[in-house]
């Protein structure tokens, strides 16, 4: 699955912002991740160990904070909780709807200790 | 996913995503550095300069998606037998091993490119980019990109494409798009390929796929052919000359639309 190559790429921003702060070691990584995404959260917290290893992030924390699917509704304007394949209005069931949150897939901060 | 610029911020969003200031501390006193930062940004970014040369050279990318045997690469042969003497088409490949559908698409005398990915399950926007530079893009009005067939990792990654087309056949379930909603939700068209086999299958119902797809909050066409018999073929190719000449359109206006920094003294 794909989940080795967003870590890759999770890694490389890690290793960016520790650089740029002088950073020692990486202690906490913290992901926002929304249900349509595509990323399976396990799969992540099982490549991450993988995808660190070796590097300034060897041993850090991996913390994903699931994001709210919600919907707006483009016919009454309700902005309701939604499934990833019902995306409909919780009001009115028009399925004319925009995303509000929910395709989120955010490296939101990164914990360090520096040197 | 954001298929720009990669932030994924919207103003409905921000405030689930904004916390803290840009250098606050977490509780146990480390440093902790705020980011926000789509996690494909890189990605993103390639996939921008990918568009920008497509757009250069007014090619419209059309990237191709579904499960393996769908009919991705017989959708092709259909279109290059139908087009080649209307449109120049070029085909960019990818597929785990082998040069078996590039040389399928060569075989009708087109320029193709085969990607074989190892075991990596999707095309990225870097994988594209290499491929782009084998390819004489002056000499290309549309460039069709068959991704690795996969309903999950493909609709993850831009590759700086135009439009998705995602195919769903028949002998598949026709509530495919309720069991991979990120592809579906992400099709500017979904094709309901091997038309001709809905006569004995009784369990495909091209309206409940239909169905599905709206509850993703979709709007895409939906298209019913036969790539094998012919039939449908139509209402895809005069599609795909609708997006060529909305491209067109579009490229003449930005190239007539006055330099702005010409008035602004």
């Amino acid at each position: 699955m794909h989940e080795l190559s967003v870590c890759q790429a999770l890694l490389a921003q890690v290793e960016n912002v520790a650089r740029d702060n002088n950073a020692q070691r990486v202690d906490r990584v913290i992901l926002r991740i929304g249900p349509l995404a595509g990323i399976e959260s396990r799969l992540l917290q099982d490549a991450f160990p993988i995808a660190c290893a070796g590097t300034v992030a060897a041993g850090a924390e991996l913390v994903i904070e699931e994001l709210p699917l919600v919907v707006r509704c483009k016919n009454c304007g309700a902005e309701t909780a939604a499934a990833p394949n019902r995306l409909i209005c919780g009001v009115c069931g028009d399925w004319h709807t925009q995303l509000v949150s929910g395709d989120e897939l955010l490296l939101a901060s990164v914990e360090l200790t520096k040197s | 996913m954001c298929d720009t610029c990669g932030c994924n911020i919207t103003p409905g969003n921000k405030h689930l995503v904004e916390a803290g200031g840009k250098l606050a501390h977490s509780a146990d006193g480390k440093a902790a550095v705020d980011v926000l930062h789509g996690l494909l940004s890189e990605n993103d970014r390639q996939a921008a300069h990918n568009r920008d040369h497509l757009d250069k050279h007014g090619v419209l990318a059309v990237n191709l998606m579904s499960s393996p045997g769908a009919g991705k690469t017989a959708l092709l042969e259909a279109t290059i037998a139908a087009l080649k003497d209307e449109l120049r088409i070029a085909v960019i490949e990818g597929d785990l091993e082998t040069e078996n559908d590039a040389e399928r698409i060569r075989a009708h005398g087109v320029p193709a490119i085969q990607i074989t990915t190892g075991s990596a399950c999707h095309l990225d926007a870097h994988m594209v980019h290499d491929a782009l530079h084998h390819l004489d893009l002056s000499q290309i009005d549309l460039l069709f990109i068959e991704n690795v067939g996969n309903l999950v990792c493909p609709a993850s990654f831009d590759l700086g494409h135009h439009r998705n087309v995602v195919l769903l056949s028949t002998t598949e379930g026709d509530d495919k798009p309720a069991k991979y909603p990120v592809m579906f939700r992400a099709a500017d068209l979904l094709l309901l390929t091997k038309s001709d086999l809905l006569a004995v299958l009784d369990d495909f119902v091209p309206a409940r796929a239909e169905q599905h797809l709206r509850r993703l909050a979709n709007a895409a066409p939906v298209l019913q052919l036969s790539a094998r018999k012919g039939a449908g073929l139509q209402d895809w190719l005069d599609w795909l000359r609708a997006e060529i000449a909305a491209r067109r359109e579009a490229r003449q206006k930005f190239r007539a639309a006055p330099k702005l920094s010409g008035v602004l003294k």
